[in-house]
């Protein structure tokens, strides 16, 4: 067919034969892209009087948006919060591996560590686009070390600290570079919580309430001084009491500012928290559910010893645990498992379930204009998915960077 | 005029899609082209209520029709009689119109040529009645202010010069329409009755759509729906022969 596109000569590809995830449900239409975007086909057909140059048959597969993981710590044998030599060649490594989980987009994630390590490593993690060579990074997540003594779990203590003396300017001593830290997660019952917390909303960065043993009250006024995220919800954290439902609260707390959303990371690998937990979180707070892996170095690898940080985490099937120990540390499940087991522990949706994956965690990083929707003009970063949401192949900016068989298209 | 009665709304779509299908295979498309008709003013192109959203979402979309074949009336042109003037000629060039497909309001307009229209109008710009413009404020979530009150529409003289008419009624807000379409004389009133003195028209409908009729005319073209099914059975491919689809795929003629 002649086209005429007077907009651009990039070509333009048509999926078709496949359900797409858009407004919140899977529906029967062709996703079209060119130059990386979605492209709105109405559009094209309309104003500019064209078509597609190259049509896909996808044999009835599910089309979602690229999974983004907001808390992974490293896997493959790769620990980002180790300061090695090649720590580049690290990041690479991990991003080009969990292409195969469906994931396109993360935060890599660094434990309680020294100074030395944050400002040997943060300046070597950069914001940047995936593609071939792998899932894109969004930005550097620093869980400690401003964080709860009694709530450490597998953070090591003599790394915790406080910013009691200077609120701010401490973080920043600390950490030494911020250009690329897309989300802090720290303790609100700490002296001067709310300073810091204040300050790093007002350079877009995220805050994220964990490992703490703050009240209810606590994590309300953390959150309207800005926080908007929990990390791996009731993990390290006090216990939902009726009394004082701590920072669980937060899921149904009246006390968020409008138009606010409390967003809340779930490690749904089956061990980091009962089904049933899983499901009163579910019911009581559906729309801000982030899936995360909090996946460690272990991840991908044969069981037994391996780094987290500046710790020894041992390796048995699903558990993770700090060495000689029943202390839960990190994760070894894969982010299109956690999707899967989050579907079947909870009974919802798969559209629910992919979204948990997708959209909620580009809302918790305002980022949903451009990523976790399949909404024209956003990136083409999507997954193909079978109907037991195995990823069958992962797309980036609208080219194929990993496929089931191996084999290339 | 054929009168093809058939139980339920959906019998009735299938049975006009399959003729439909039948007379593009008969008609052997080459540089076949498509012309849809008539819309309202004022709507920007991407209103998920225009034309141009409602033929992309349930039609364009799902066939691979080449985008220059498509002429929809530009609601939105600088000079409104000029882009109906510029349609008119274009369907001449095409050769005219094979098959008209339309449907019909309940004041008995086709296209939007509302009562009073002329029987011999061309396509034109064309003020909306106001049973219409409420007929359609449930696209705008029932805000009147929100309905456009004036339409491009191609005029009756314009779908009479067409080759073949079909015209689809469905439900019992239509029968009366509908009676007065067929039962009654021509008159501008119900504009649709212009196709009485059409040589080749085929209204399709549902049993509700005949709530008006006589008993007499439901019977009567009941009975014919033997020789009309012949119309639909077999079903024609574009995979089949030369020799076959050269044959005259009319059996008869009314």
């Amino acid at each position: 067919m002649p086209s005429n596109k007077s907009v651009s000569d990039a070509p333009i590809v048509q999926f078709t034969n496949c359900r797409i995830l858009r407004d919140h449900r899977l529906q029967r239409e062709d996703l079209w892209v060119r130059e990386g975007k979605i492209l709105n086909p109405e559009k094209l057909f309309f104003d500019e009087k064209g078509s597609a140059d190259l049509q896909l048959d996808c044999k009835g597969s599910i089309i979602a948006p690229g999974f983004i993981d907001v808390q992974i710590n490293g896997g493959f044998g790769v620990d980002f919060s180790l300061a090695t030599d090649d720590f580049k060649s690290g990041i690479d490594l991990v991003s080009q591996k969990i292409l195969s989980h469906g994931v396109t987009s993360f935060c890599p994630t660094l434990v309680t560590s020294p100074p030395s390590v944050y400002h040997q490593v943060l300046p070597q993690i950069s914001v940047k686009n995936g593609g071939a060579h792998g899932a894109g990074i969004l930005g550097a997540h620093l869980e400690g070390p401003f964080i709860s003594k009694e709530k450490k779990g597998a953070h090591p203590e003599h790394c915790l600290r406080t910013f009691e003396a200077g609120a701010f300017q401490d973080l920043l001593n600390t950490y030494g570079f911020l250009d690329c830290v897309r989300i802090v997660t720290l303790a609100p019952e700490m002296k001067r919580s709310s300073e810091v917390i204040r300050e790093l909303t007002k350079r877009g960065i995220c805050v994220s309430l964990g490992h703490s043993v703050a009240n209810l009250s606590q994590a309300e006024e953390a959150v309207q001084h800005g926080a908007t995220f929990i990390t791996h919800l009731f993990n390290a954290m006090l216990p939902f009491h009726h009394r004082d439902p701590g920072i669980v609260g937060l899921l149904t707390s009246d006390k968020i500012p409008a138009g606010r959303r409390v967003f809340y990371g779930m490690i749904s690998d089956g061990i980091h928290t009962n089904p049933a937990a899983l499901r009163i979180a579910h019911r009581a707070h559906p729309k801000g559910l982030v899936l995360v892996t909090d996946a460690i170095a272990g991840m991908g690898l044969a069981p037994g010893r391996h780094t987290l940080g500046q710790q020894v985490v041992e390796i048995d099937g699903l558990n993770t645990y700090i060495a000689g120990t029943k202390t839960l540390s990190g994760s070894v499940a894969t982010m299109d498992t956690c999707v899967r087991h989050f579907q079947e522990a909870t009974g919802c949706s798969i559209e629910m379930a992919l979204e948990a994956a997708s959209l909620h965690p580009a809302q918790l990083l305002g980022i949903e204009h451009n990523k976790g929707t399949l909404n024209y003009d956003s990136d083409a970063d999507f997954l193909m998915l079978n109907d037991n949401l195995y990823v069958q192949a992962t797309y980036i900016a609208g080219q194929e960077v990993w496929r089931q068989d191996a084999s290339s298209m | 005029m054929k009168l093809i009665i058939l139980e339920t709304y959906s019998q009735a779509s299938e049975w006009a899609a399959k003729y439909i299908r039948n007379r593009i295979v008969q008609f052997g498309p080459g540089p076949g082209r498509f012309f849809t008709l008539g819309l309202p003013t004022g709507l920007p192109r991407d209103h998920p209520e225009s034309y141009h959203s409602f033929m992309w979402n349930n039609f364009f979309k799902h066939i691979d029709i080449s985008p220059e074949n498509v002429h929809i009336l530009d609601g939105n042109a600088p000079d409104l009689q000029a882009e109906c003037d510029v349609f008119e000629e274009k369907i001449k060039a095409a050769g005219g119109i094979e098959l008209f497909v339309g449907g019909i309001g309940p004041d008995g307009h086709i296209a939007f040529n509302e009562p009073g229209s002329s029987l011999v109008s061309r396509t034109r710009v064309k003020t909306l009645a106001m049973d219409t413009i409420l007929a359609n404020a449930r696209f705008f979530d029932g805000d009147l202010s929100k309905v456009p009150t004036m339409a491009l529409t191609v005029g009756v003289g314009t779908v009479m010069d067409a080759r073949e008419v079909m015209i689809l009624i469905t439900g019992a807000h239509k029968a009366f329409a509908l009676y007065k379409a067929i039962e009654e004389g021509v008159n501008h009133m119900w504009t649709v009755s212009a196709f009485q003195q059409h040589p080749n028209t085929v209204f399709v409908c549902d049993e509700d759509a005949t709530l008006e009729l006589k008993v007499k005319t439901v019977k009567y073209f009941k009975g014919l729906m033997l020789v009309h099914n012949k119309l639909v059975e077999p079903l024609y491919s574009m995979k089949e022969t030369g020799a076959e689809k050269s044959q005259s795929k009319k059996p008869y003629s009314d």
